[in-house]
């Protein structure tokens, strides 16, 4: 089934702005989705209209089948929204914010207790749940929307950011958690500046560039368009010129770094056999930048 | 099943409201019943005698049912429209906009929450009223009308200009230029009798001089206009003001881009 059908869908704003230009996109159900762009190419502009939270000029928006149009309540019913600016009363607990928020979506009072109760623990803020909101840390608030937006169960789970300024350690912990709500059929439909979270997490991905959709196919697909790749050698023992290898691109970063650009096509053990003939063992290698990083800045150059 | 639903968004929003306004019980009961209490003790005790009946009521007993029912329309303005607007500001209106609320549901949850403001501190200042002066009851249905009347018809006109305004100052205009001085003009302190001809036909465009009157008239049994009239006239503003304020929230004015 499809979770997310989006058609032709355009913004415009009053200033004449055009935020989306009619884009189509589909989100499976049981997907984890990555929905990428740069600033103001339009991310927030496409999740806002389908939480019903910025009016469409045109096109059409489904959720799990229901139009947002004629049956905009049962599409409502399926998300949950992890917003990119936090957006709960700072006055309030955060035991009442999730309450609240299940109250919303018309679940008895009770129950949403038990429920605020399940995901406050899951996400380790249930020792903070008579904490005034405002007193959390970021990281903690981002963990609030979570549960927050988790609430009511929802089929699909959107987020906008939320690993933005977030330490690393935390934002491990968030992928593990999103990793496991995904396993247990949440769809989920994810923006992200930090592109190494996407390319570990989603199966599936669209970038959008100044209003339009540039690229919508599958994580592999999309890392296998990748012909070059740079890599960072780390060498055991110093040197002081680099050898002369025809057929590979080499730079000297430093005595002891590397770096290497190898075409896709060509086999990396050659240039180890090579290397470690001329004496330069390599203790350790890595990607200069993430992989879709480099797809991503390319993409949105050409398309530009 | 949809109505239950319904209804528990409903007692959501009620409950976040009252919840609200309690836990900042000195900023929202606590002032205007100090407020209430120099009004009673300086235009009551001190300066009431010297002026002497209106009427045919000791000044004082005159004064009080206009001064709760001024508690009464501030507070009920007064809470729809900071709550309003704060959630606006915080942007945690959102939580309602993405849930499955008819936006009726959260207008009433709004305007509710804006009653039992107005109705408490309503009571709070009619106790302290009665440290000063006796009350009389003259008709109970009359009274209960009016109050729940009018913090409705305020409560609305607060979320009216909570959705316009885009800064604090927005929400401090319309009290400061247009409700202070209607009330202050609406017959509080004095009857429209004692006014020049002119000014008593001017009066009789302030609709807070139709709401203070019938308090008054369900207190003492006395008014200055006729009471039918200012329930007609009252309920005609509360469905204008309700059209209005859903009709903007239809249309997502000041709430969605």
């Amino acid at each position: 089934m499809t979770a997310l059908e989006i058609n032709n869908l355009t913004k415009i704003y009053p200033n004449k702005l055009i935020a989306l230009n009619s884009i189509n996109l589909n989100v499976n159900q049981g997907d984890f989705f990555a929905l990428l762009g740069p600033n103001g190419a339009g991310k927030s502009t496409a999740i806002g209209i389908i939480c019903d939270l910025t009016k469409k000029t045109s096109g059409s928006v489904k959720i799990f089948g229901h139009c947002i149009d004629e049956n905009n309540d049962a599409a409502k019913s399926c998300i949950g929204i992890v917003p990119q600016e936090i957006n709960f009363s700072l006055f309030e607990t955060c035991l009442e914010i999730v309450v609240n928020q299940g109250g919303f979506y018309g679940i008895k009072r009770s129950h949403a207790t038990k429920r605020a109760e399940k995901y406050l623990r899951k996400l380790n803020l249930w020792e903070k749940r008579n904490e005034r909101s405002r007193n959390l840390s970021g990281g903690m608030k981002r963990r609030l929307m979570i549960a927050r937006a988790l609430v009511h169960e929802p089929k699909m789970l959107i987020l906008d950011e939320p690993t933005a300024g977030v330490d690393v350690e935390l934002r491990r912990s968030m992928w593990d958690f999103l990793i496991d709500i995904n396993q247990q059929g949440v769809t989920i439909v994810l923006t992200t500046h930090y592109l190494e979270e996407a390319e570990s997490l989603c199966k599936n991905i669209a970038i959008i560039n100044h209003g339009k959709i540039v690229e919508n196919t599958s994580m592999k697909k999309l890392l296998s368009k990748l012909n070059k790749e740079t890599f960072i050698f780390d060498l055991n023992n110093p040197i002081k010129e680099l050898p002369n290898l025809d057929n590979y691109n080499l730079k000297l970063i430093d005595t002891t770094t590397i770096e290497v650009e190898i075409d896709r096509e060509r086999n990396i053990n050659k240039l180890f056999e090579i290397l470690t003939k001329k004496n330069i063992h390599i203790t350790s290698m890595r990607n200069k930048t993430s992989r879709l990083e480099e797809l991503f800045l390319k993409l949105l150059n050409n398309k530009d | 099943m949809y109505k239950r639903t319904v209804l528990i968004a409903f007692n959501t929003i009620v409950i976040k409201e009252v919840t609200r306004f309690s836990r900042i019980w000195m900023q929202t009961i606590l002032p205007p019943t100090i407020a209430m209490a120099l009004y009673f003790v300086i235009f009551g005790s001190l300066i009431g005698p010297r002026i002497g009946t209106m009427n045919g009521f000791n000044y004082i007993e005159f004064i009080a049912p206009g001064l709760i029912m001024m508690a009464i329309i501030n507070n009920s303005y007064g809470n729809v429209v900071s709550s309003f607007f704060g959630a606006k500001f915080q942007n945690h209106i959102e939580e309602m906009l993405v849930a499955p609320i008819p936006n009726i549901v959260i207008l009433a949850g709004f305007v509710t929450g804006g009653v039992a403001r107005g109705i408490l501190v309503g009571i709070v200042v009619t106790l302290v009223a009665l440290f000063f002066t006796k009350l009389n009851l003259h008709s109970f249905s009359i009274t209960i009308a009016i109050v729940l009347l009018t913090s409705i018809a305020f409560s609305l006109a607060g979320l009216i200009n909570a959705i316009f305004a885009e800064k604090f100052d927005d929400i401090a205009i319309i009290p400061t230029f247009v409700l202070t001085p209607l009330i202050y003009l609406g017959g509080v302190f004095y009857s429209i009798d004692m006014l020049p001809e002119f000014w008593q036909k001017v009066s009789a465009f302030n609709p807070i001089l139709y709401m203070v009157n019938t308090f008054r008239y369900g207190m003492l049994g006395e008014s200055d206009i006729n009471i039918f009239y200012a329930f007609a006239i009252l309920i005609i503003f509360i469905l204008i003001l309700f059209f209005i304020s859903l009709h903007l929230l239809n249309k997502g004015t000041g709430i969605k881009n």
